[in-house]
């Protein structure tokens, strides 16, 4: 099932984390198999889009990689996993493994600029060197006249694009995203994919996730189809296209989706419970 | 009903012609409840933060506790600071029964459950949005704490005025650990039980209106704290 995307590495990229390898990954919840054997390989750098309808199990798979969660059985290996998993520094850099931007950005209650510096803060960054990197990053987001403004009074486009410049500013070796553009106009989508293509040029290993096949198409290095919680196919851009007519003629029937559909959706609600709860 | 409208004339008469006695009372009992809130305010929100923040066995049955402990009745308050101030109590030798600092003892034992619970529960709501992020930051217990209690600002002032609302307009613990002695220990409520037992209406009247307004300001300053949190925070 696995095929290596057939890629020649960037040159300007520098390769920071190792390959991530899935084995057997299961994942279960209240007994429900959500995640059903995945054994993938996601390389160190390019940008790897992880494709499937709603309730396919997505989100759940970024989760797992990000250490979120912890599969029921199987491993996770290699990639950042010798330095920690998510967001743990880098002993040598000071800069975190992975960094994750939700669907639904997350704004603390503060200016938009206070967003940034938080993080910033967070890092131990100087505090001299603040200010100038916030506004460095809020130009990049193009927020740069945004920038006392509260967070959360900023357009939805607009709280993305400075949920994304808040993980980019302490750059990150992988970037995880979940469906960052799901409910964003065409503007703010392709400054968010501008921003994600400069991260991907400074060496940083992207891992999306999106049910939109054309910013797959766009964005893509290489391919992850999961459904009903299996990986189905992982290709490269070129390989994917090319086995899609012939996957159409297979329909997903449509009884069985609606069923998944909402069990994981489900299961993701109960799953964030248990973690907030525990 | 002479008498009636006579107590109301001389009441606005003391208030108009600031009576010293009176602002004395009034000064107080603003003097004890405020040092009882910020105490309260201080324990209250660092508990309310601890119980969303840490997970730890019993933090469900201390969240009841906390719960229940809202309810509490001012006069077993007072009876239990008391016990423990009293003479032949643990904390006897300090010789604090009857003066103002045993009755903000017995304020701040009524209403940190009061600002705990609350607390708690505007910074769980908080939690509940952050848990992921924060976690995507690793976010030390510590910092998780101190940035939950930041984010939750205008919230924590609503549950500290409630506090306060509570605390001022208390009689029971007050009047039983600081025994309502003239210009030592006698605050506006005690001193509005006393007067009209006594039956001079007027003073009891006037601290009665004082107390009002400042229920009314209490409660004004919860609604700007709210408009103003949701125009600049939430919108």
């Amino acid at each position: 099932m696995l095929e290596q995307p057939n890629r020649a590495p960037k040159s300007a990229a520098k390769r920071r984390c190792k390959p991530m390898h899935f084995e057997n990954v299961v994942l279960k919840i209240n007994g429900i198999e959500l995640i059903q054997h995945i054994n993938c390989t996601l390389q160190a750098t390019g940008k790897t889009i992880v494709l499937g309808p709603n309730g396919a199990g997505k989100s759940l798979f970024l989760r797992l990689m990000s250490g979120l969660m912890e599969p029921t059985s199987g491993s996770i290996t290699g990639g950042l996993e010798e330095q920690g998993s998510l967001a743990h520094l880098d002993q040598l850099s000071g800069t975190p493994c992975m960094s994750l931007v939700f669907q639904n950005p997350v704004m603390l209650r503060r200016t938009a600029f206070e967003n940034i510096a938080f993080v910033l803060r967070h890092h131990r960054v100087a505090r001299h060197e603040i200010a100038a990197k916030v506004d460095a990053a809020l130009a990049i987001a193009r927020l740069q006249t945004r920038g006392q403004v509260p967070a959360r009074r900023l357009s939805g486009g607009e709280q993305q694009r400075l949920a994304l410049a808040r993980t980019l500013i302490v750059n990150p070796h992988a970037l995880l995203l979940d469906e960052p553009t799901a409910s964003l106009d065409p503007l703010s989508t392709s400054i968010v994919e501008d921003m994600i293509e400069q991260a991907d040029q400074m060496g940083t290993k992207i891992v999306l996730v999106t049910h939109d096949i054309k910013q797959a198409k766009r964005m893509a290095d290489d391919i992850l189809f999961i459904h009903l919680g299996e990986v189905l196919a992982h290709k490269s851009k070129r390989a994917f296209s090319k086995t899609r007519e012939a996957s159409r003629r297979r329909p997903i029937s449509m009884a069985a989706y609606q069923r998944n559909k909402v069990l994981t959706k489900g299961a993701l609600k109960i799953g964030q419970a248990n973690s907030n709860r525990n | 009903m002479g008498d009636f409208t006579q107590a109301f004339q001389i009441a606005f008469d003391l208030l108009w012609s600031m009576d010293k006695e009176l602002y004395s009372i009034v000064y107080l009992s603003l003097k004890v409840s405020i040092s009882a809130v910020l105490i309260s305010c201080a324990l209250g929100f660092v508990i309310g933060a601890a119980l969303t923040v840490f997970r730890f066995p019993g933090r469900r049955a201390l969240l009841i506790l906390f719960n229940a402990l809202m309810g509490l009745p001012p006069v077993v308050v007072g009876l239990m600071v008391y016990m423990v101030l009293s003479r032949s109590g643990p904390l006897g030798v300090l010789g604090l029964l009857y003066t103002p600092t045993a009755m903000i003892i017995a304020q701040t034992v009524l209403i940190t459950p009061l600002v705990a619970a609350l607390s708690a529960q505007v910074l769980q709501e908080l939690h509940q949005e952050y848990d992921e992020f924060f976690r995507s930051l690793q976010l030390s217990a510590r910092d998780k704490l101190f940035t939950l209690l930041w984010e939750g600002r205008f919230g924590l002032v609503t549950v500290g005025l409630a506090g306060f609302g509570r605390a001022i307009s208390e009689v029971g613990a007050v009047m039983i650990v600081g025994g309502n002695i003239n210009h030592l220990t006698r605050i506006m409520t005690t001193a509005i039980a006393l007067e009209t037992s006594k039956g001079t209406l007027a003073l009891a009247l006037a601290l009665g209106i004082i107390l009002i307004v400042i229920s009314l300001l209490v409660n004004t300053s919860v609604a700007l704290v709210r408009s103003k949190a949701k125009e600049v925070i939430y919108a």
